[in-house]
């Protein structure tokens, strides 16, 4: 199985989830993560699913535990491109994303992490 | 040419079945179900749906049941008409205790979310579970051709 690439672009790190992961490989991921956060101390952080067709309870979980870990260490989270099928069988399965910011795709994404990440910075400076 | 497609038909109700024992074999119980619903004509919703559930039932026979369990699938009709998919996860795992417990959301025993079982109940059409103590469960999902 595959790996995920973890880019860094600027402030940013952005993470395309481009196969299926399996368990073991989801948790591998968010381990890789954070590990990368440490090391680099992004601000922000984009996970791009647009190539995932199923989000299941597992995963889901996941992904949001995996934003909140990051808020711990500093870094806002944005998860893009989710399918509209996916939301739908994620509201059915009751699973609620709240708490975790999401948008349409890359570049809204980048435009909410700059404003959210701007945010925190101002916040600090005071 | 007739000939050929009526005995396809009959010849329809194979039988695709594989071991869970794995993570990795949720990944292949995930892609068979979706292919043979790609083939049957089922919406890319209705594939989502069920292959989501797919695998919280394939992921609860790896965690839940020691990985002693297997997954079959057919195609199966009604009187004739609309056709459907039906996906059986056999287990001879420690069975559930109380099952109406189990189904409800939020109900479970790894500290999870709880909500695998109400989950795919909900994703699917029709929803069957049986569970023996010491023997195993078996859950039925049938999912209709519109
Ligand atoms: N195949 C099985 N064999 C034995 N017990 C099972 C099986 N499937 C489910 N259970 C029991 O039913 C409970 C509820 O299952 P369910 O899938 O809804 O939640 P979970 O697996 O605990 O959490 P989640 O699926 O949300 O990660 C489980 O905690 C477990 O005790
Ligand atoms: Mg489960």
């Amino acid at each position: 199985m595959g790996e995920v690439t973890i880019l860094k672009i600027g402030k940013n790190l952005i993470v395309p989830i481009q196969i299926e992961l399996h368990d073991q490989s989801a948790r591998k991921l968010q381990r890789d993560i954070l590990n990368y956060i440490e090391k680099t101390g992004a601000q922000g952080l984009l996970i791009d699913v647009s190539a995932v067709s199923i989000i299941d309870s597992f995963l889901g979980r996941l992904l949001v535990e995996t934003a909140k870990m990051a808020k711990l260490m500093g870094t806002e989270t944005v998860l893009v491109g989710m399918k509209k099928e996916v939301v739908l069988t994620l509201i059915h399965l009751g699973l609620t994303m709240k708490n975790l910011h999401t948008a349409l795709n890359i570049e809204d994404g980048l435009a909410l992490l700059k404003s959210l990440t701007g945010r925190t910075y101002e916040k600090n400076r005071k | 040419m007739k000939k050929t497609e009526n005995n396809k038909n009959p010849s329809r109700a194979e039988v695709w079945e594989q071991e869970i024992s794995i993570y990795e074999d949720i990944i292949l119980a995930r892609q068979k179900v979706k292919v043979m619903m790609q083939e049957m004509g089922f919406s890319v919703l209705a594939q989502t749906r069920i292959v989501t559930a797919v695998s919280e039932l394939a992921r609860n026979i790896v965690i839940h049941a020691g990985g002693k369990g297997r997954m079959s699938v057919c195609e199966v009709s009604k009187t004739g008409k609309r056709g459907g998919l039906k996906c059986i996860f056999e287990d001879r795992g420690p069975g559930i205790e109380n099952i109406e417990k189990a189904m409800q959301s939020g109900f479970s025993t790894s500290n999870s979310l709880g909500l695998g079982l109400s989950g795919a109940k909900k994703l699917c059409n029709e929803f069957y579970i049986e569970s023996f103590l010491g023997k195993g469960t078996t859950v039925t999902i049938i999912e209709w051709l519109p």
